[in-house]
This record gives structure tokens, sequence and C-alpha cells, in this order.
């Protein structure tokens, strides 16, 4: 099976309002996929469909050869979503929260692993604080830690670089060039520009549900 | 199969097949309740212990009947709008709640007023009253919940999974209420389990009952098409109707 | 460097589900255990509103305890209730604002197995405190002392139908704004053949008759609920992450 996520004909309404119609898509191994688009133009949306959260659009979606509503959980095992939200528990340390996300996957997991994705996100020392005590590009940071830690070929980011430092963001740009590197696949939106490395392709959603591949 | 449930789910087909069922389904209502009505008050004989006050059952049991099929019709309607995606069914199940939660008030307004006379009270805490109380509640949230979605389809949806979620529950509701009702030592008279009805009383009941739900379907249809209006105002169909028309 | 083949190709490379639902519900039980034990609060505030409710009604009615006594049941078993109500609106809140929720429904595992052990971790922190505290209220309002264990033991066992029954409620109204009296209007009438029960559990108790039906048919609710509640409980939540 290949980790390849098509999108055929996919168009979305919401509330008769056109997001995007006819789209097809397609990203696997090897490639970086940037969402371009003003504000309300339906990136999140269009993110949050290709993850298989919304269930409101027309058109296909496959993972591999078969259709998405059929492999959901072997697609979403080969997937991790970072969303507006951090989806880190702020009561918690980030070594609780970066276990229970590793348990959701369905591995125990090791402490060593979790220390090395916290250093690798430039978090060492700071794995036994509570997380509210950290700032917010920290508390994203360990929402990034993620990546480290459950390897997954597919990453679907939602502007990814808020709230983070400049350093923090050429690491991060990086990272995200060593996976498509190393045959990875990355599905992002971003404000920022990415420093064009390697092959990215980029689609624009514009009001009225145009949409053009650049 | 397939082909027919798609075929029926596109808006504008059900727009031109209820046009030509609802002028039947009005006249059938109309006729119905007109000759039930007329049979039942004027020359159904009079209850021999309750005299001519038994009369509003012609409108009480009608009413009672559809409030529950109505609840079921949504649920099912619901159902269908989940499983298959079909928004026409969506467009009913919005429009028959505030028609289930109005046709539920009737119920509960006659039969309060049918106490008086009865029990000597508006209010008693009968099992039937009860229930359709309890009842009204329900359709009062399936209304609340859709209103309270600033987004259609998610309100649509919500509103869908808590039908079922009620539709489930009434039964239980209903034998619970009974339960209790038997418990906590009856009135001795309850409105509904009577000794059998002679078939003079009978008859007009039955019209009344089926004309009451050729009424709820003309409704219903009625309604549909104009929510089929408002919520497809933006396709090409409907502009094509609306400049046919003008 | 990467040593190996495999080693180079760790994390780009399609993988199969591990399954593992076991621990992911073990460590989705811990977390909400861990959030609730760094939060007591959200543990009395559930328990102290219980107790106050239970101190208006001598005060609104009359102190009388034979009056309270015949009351009694009733006004325990609704106060539960509306104190299990009050407690459930944050069920989801938290998860839902700080994108957890959406995690959540990310796992590659069953949802409604998941949010049952939310459901469980709730019931453990509100219903069980309810209903081994009730017996102290009774206590107040001159409940007769052989229903004490009915008391407890019907609430233990309806409030898992009220946690269950309430996160559904919970679970649709997580995404919007005001969500607190409209899941109210959604779950009070659901709730009403539990309240039916419970109580007339306790009554029966009171007046010497068996216990043993009023209980059975609490557990065939309890059981009903598990059964499906978790399904419609995932359904709403996936609905409510739309917005």
């Amino acid at each position: 099976m290949t980790a390849r996520l098509q999108a055929r004909n996919l168009s979305c309404e919401r509330d008769g309002r056109m997001l995007f119609r006819d789209l097809d898509l397609a990203i696997g191994p090897g490639e970086l996929v940037r969402i371009e688009g003003p504000n309300g133009s339906g990136k999140t949306t269009l993110l949050k469909i290709l993850s298989g959260q919304l269930g409101d659009y027309e058109g296909d979606l496959y993972w591999g050869d078969a259709p998405l509503s059929r492999v959901r959980d072997a697609f979403l095992s080969n997937l991790v979503y970072l969303g507006h939200a951090t989806g880190i528990k702020t009561a918690l340390t980030a070594l609780e929260n970066l276990a229970w996300y590793q348990a959701l996957a369905g591995e125990t997991g090791s402490e060593a692993a979790r220390l090395a994705a916290l250093r690798e996100v430039g978090l060492a020392g700071f794995e036994d604080l509570p997380v509210a005590q950290l700032s917010a590009g920290q508390q994203r940071r360990v929402a990034l830690a993620r990546l480290e830690l459950t390897p997954r070929p597919l990453w679907v980011l939602d502007e990814p670089f808020t709230a983070i430092d400049k350093a923090g963001v050429m690491a991060l740009e990086q990272r995200l060039h060593d996976h498509v590197a190393r045959g990875g696949s990355v599905l992002l939106t971003t404000h920022h520009d990415l420093a064009a490395q390697g092959t990215l392709r980029r689609i624009r959603l514009g009001g009225g549900g145009e949409h053009a591949q650049l | 199969m397939w082909a027919f449930i798609h075929k029926f789910g596109s808006p504008k087909w059900f727009y031109g097949i209820s046009a030509r069922l609802l002028p039947w389904c009005w006249f059938l209502a109309v006729a119905l309740i007109l000759v039930g009505s007329i049979w039942g008050l004027a020359f159904a004989p009079a209850d021999y212990q309750q005299g001519d006050s038994f009369r509003i059952i012609y409108v009480h049991v009608p009413a009672a009947f559809l409030a529950q099929s109505i609840f079921v019709s949504m649920a099912v309607a619901a159902l269908v709008f989940m499983v298959w995606k079909i928004k026409v069914a969506d467009m009913a199940a919005a429009v028959m709640a505030p028609l289930g939660a109005a046709m539920t008030f009737v119920a509960l307004f006659t039969g309060s007023v049918w106490g008086m006379p009865t029990w000597g009270t508006w209010w008693i805490w009968d099992a039937r009253l009860t229930s359709m109380l309890i009842l009204l509640f329900l359709y009062v949230g399936v209304i609340a919940l859709r209103g309270a979605f600033t987004s259609r389809d998610s309100g649509a949806r919500a509103a869908s999974v808590l039908s079922m979620v009620g539709v489930i529950n009434i039964p239980v509701i209903k034998y619970s209420v009974d339960w209790w009702y038997t418990l906590h030592q009856p009135a001795t008279f309850s409105i509904a389990s009577r000794p059998s009805m002679p078939v003079e009383m009978w008859w007009p009941l039955l019209l009344m009952v089926l004309g009451f739900y050729a009424f709820f379907i003309a409704i219903t249809l009625m309604r549909t098409r104009n929510e089929i209006l408002r919520r497809e105002a933006g396709k090409h169909w409907v502009r094509e109707l609306a400049a046919g028309d003008a | 460097m990467p040593s190996s083949d495999t080693e180079s190709l760790r994390g780009v490379e399609p993988v199969e589900p591990s399954g593992g639902l076991g621990v992911a519900m073990a460590a989705t039980l811990k977390r909400d255990l861990t959030l609730a034990a760094r939060r007591r609060s959200d543990i009395m505030n559930p328990l102290a509103f219980f107790a106050l409710v239970i101190t208006l009604f001598p005060l609104g009615i009359s102190p009388q305890p034979a009056l309270l006594a015949t009351i009694a049941p009733g006004l325990l078993w609704v106060a539960a209730l509306l104190a299990t109500l009050l407690s459930l609106e944050a069920l989801f809140r938290a998860d839902y604002e700080d994108g957890c929720l959406e995690q959540l429904l990310l796992a590659p595992q069953p949802l409604p197995a998941l949010v049952l052990g939310k459901v469980c971790v709730h019931w453990l922190m509100t219903g069980l405190p309810l209903a081994l505290m009730a017996p102290l209220l009774g206590l107040l309002l001159a409940l007769p002392a052989e229903s004490y264990l009915v008391l407890s033991l019907s609430l233990a066992l309806g409030s898992v139908s009220l946690s269950l029954i309430g996160a559904i409620g919970a679970a649709l109204t997580v995404g919007l704004s005001r969500g607190g009296v409209l899941l109210s209007l959604l779950v009070l009438p659901l709730n009403i053949p539990v309240l039916i029960f419970g109580t007339g559990a306790v009554q029966a108790a009171i007046i010497g008759d068996p216990v043993g039906p009023h209980l059975a048919i609490l557990g065939a609710l309890c059981c009903a609920a598990l059964m499906m509640a978790p399904f419609a409980i995932a359904a709403s939540l996936r609905i409510s992450i739309n917005g």
C-alpha cells in the first residue's frame, strides 16, 4: 500500500456557500502541498475534510487504493493532524500530554522517547512543568513534539508556525523538508513564506468556489 | 432502489411530485374533518356518564395520536437524513417539529378542558397527560437545539441525533410513567381506558383521526415545499421557476 | 545519522493500525483522573450544590420531620439529578476548547469506547460521591434509617445512566457558547424514567416492600444506556466539532 491521499471532484458547500468545487488533489510520498487563500476561503475546512474529520462534502477521498471511509483506521494510523488549537492540556505536564498521544495511537511508548522528542523541539528542562506555565510558543512546541514522537508518513498541519519564534520557525521548516526528503508527505496552510526547497505544490482557494493549482 | 432513493432525495423532484399530491391531501383533510366533526358534534349520541362533554375526544384523541406519530415520523426522517444524506428529509423533519409541538399542546389543552367537568380540576397528574407533557418538552428540546446552532447543517444533524435518541426513549418514558401512576393510587377514572365505546361514537372518531393525518401530511408537504424554496433559493431551477412565474 | 534502511524509513512508511484499544482507554482514564485530581473544586462543587439544595427544602416547606420524611426520597433524587446535570456541562468543554477533542476524534481507535472512558471518570467523580453523600443528607430530612442503603445503591446505579444520557446532551451542546440551559432542556426529560424508578426504590424500602424489582429495572436502564449512549455521544461529538 502506498501512503497516498487522493481527493477527486471534491466540492464543499456550507450553509449555502460554495467553498470549493471539483477540486482534484493528490499527495503522495515526497510531496509538500500548501493550501493558500484569503481568510474564510475554506482552507481549514479543506484540511478537516482531507483528514477525515468532516463528512459534509461531495466527491471521493481515497487512501492508497481504497475509499477513505473504508480504511479509516488505517488512514488515521498514518496521520498526524495539528489544528489551530494545540490539543495540549495545560493542567498536565508536557510528558503527560505526550504519553496520552502515544497511548491514543495504541502504543505504550517509553519515557526516553518522550524526553528525546521534547529535547528535539527545544524543551529540555521543561518536561515536568504543567504546560500552563509555558509560553504560547512553547505550548505549540509541545504539540510539535508529536511529529517526532509518533512517526507518521502524512502530516496535515493547519498554521503550524503560529506563535513560534524565528529560530523555531527555521527548525520546523527544516523538519518539514527533511520529512518530505525522506519520503513523507506534508499538507499545510500557512501565511509564512516557505523557502522553496524540493517539490512544493500550491493550491489557491478563492471565493465563490474557484481554485487554482499553482 | 438506490436510484429511487436519490431521485426522491432531489429537492426538485420532490417539489414537482408534491405539487400534484398536495391538492388531494388538502381535499381529504377538509372533507374528513368536516364530516367527522359534524357527525361527532351533532349526530353521535351523548355519553351516558359525561353527557356532551365527552365530545371533546373528537379533537383530543386525534391530536394525541398525531403528537406521537409526528415524533416518530420526525425520527424516521432524521434517520433517512443521517444515513442517506437526503436533505429533503431534514427539511421535512424541521417543519414537522413545530407542528408536533402544536399538536401536543392541543392534546394537553383539550385534555385539561375535558378534565374540568370530569375531575372537577384543570389538571391532574394522569398518566397520559403526564406523558404528553414530557413529550412536549422533548419537542421543545429538538426545536431549541436546531435553533441554537449558527450553522444550519450542524443544527440539522444535532436535531436528528436528538430526535432518534428521543424516539428510543419515548416507550421507556411512557412505560415508567404508567408504572409510576399505578403506584400512586390513580383516580378512579382515566381518560382513555374506558369501557367499550358504542359504534355510533366510533365512526366519527375514526374519520377525525384520518382527517387529522391527512391534514398533517398536507401541512408537512406544503411547508417542506416552502423550506425547499428557501434553502435552494440560489439554485438554478428555483431561479428558473421564479422567472417563469413572474 | 540513520544506521539502517528500516531506521531511515521509520516515520515515512505506511503503518498498519496497531490496535491497542486497551492502552488508549487506560490512558484516557488515567489522564482524566489526573486532571480531576488537579482540579478538586470540580469534584467538590456538585457535592456542595447537592447539600445546599437539600438545605433549602426544609426552609422553603416546613421543618416537620414527618412531612420531610415523606418527600425525602424525591427531594434527594431530584437534587442529585440536578447536581449531576450541573457538572455535565464541563464534561467535554475543556477538551473542545483546547483541541484535545479534535485529536480524540482523530485517534485510530473506536470513538464510542474512548468516550465511554471519559463518562466513566465523570461517574466516578460525581455520581459515586453523590451516592455516598446522600445518606448524610437523608439524615437531615429525617429519612427512615432502613432506606439508607437502598438510597445509596439506587443513586450509584441510576447515576450511571444519568451520566451516560447527560453526556449525549453535553456532546450535542459543547460547540454552543451558551449551552447550559439548553443542556438541561435536552437531558431532563430523558432522565425521567431513572428518576421514577430511583425514587420508587427508596419509597419501597421505606414502606418495607421488596426493592429488588426497582433496582433490577434501574440496572436494565443502565445496561441499555451503556449499550446505546456511547454511539450517540460519539455521533454528537462529530457533529459538534464541525460547529
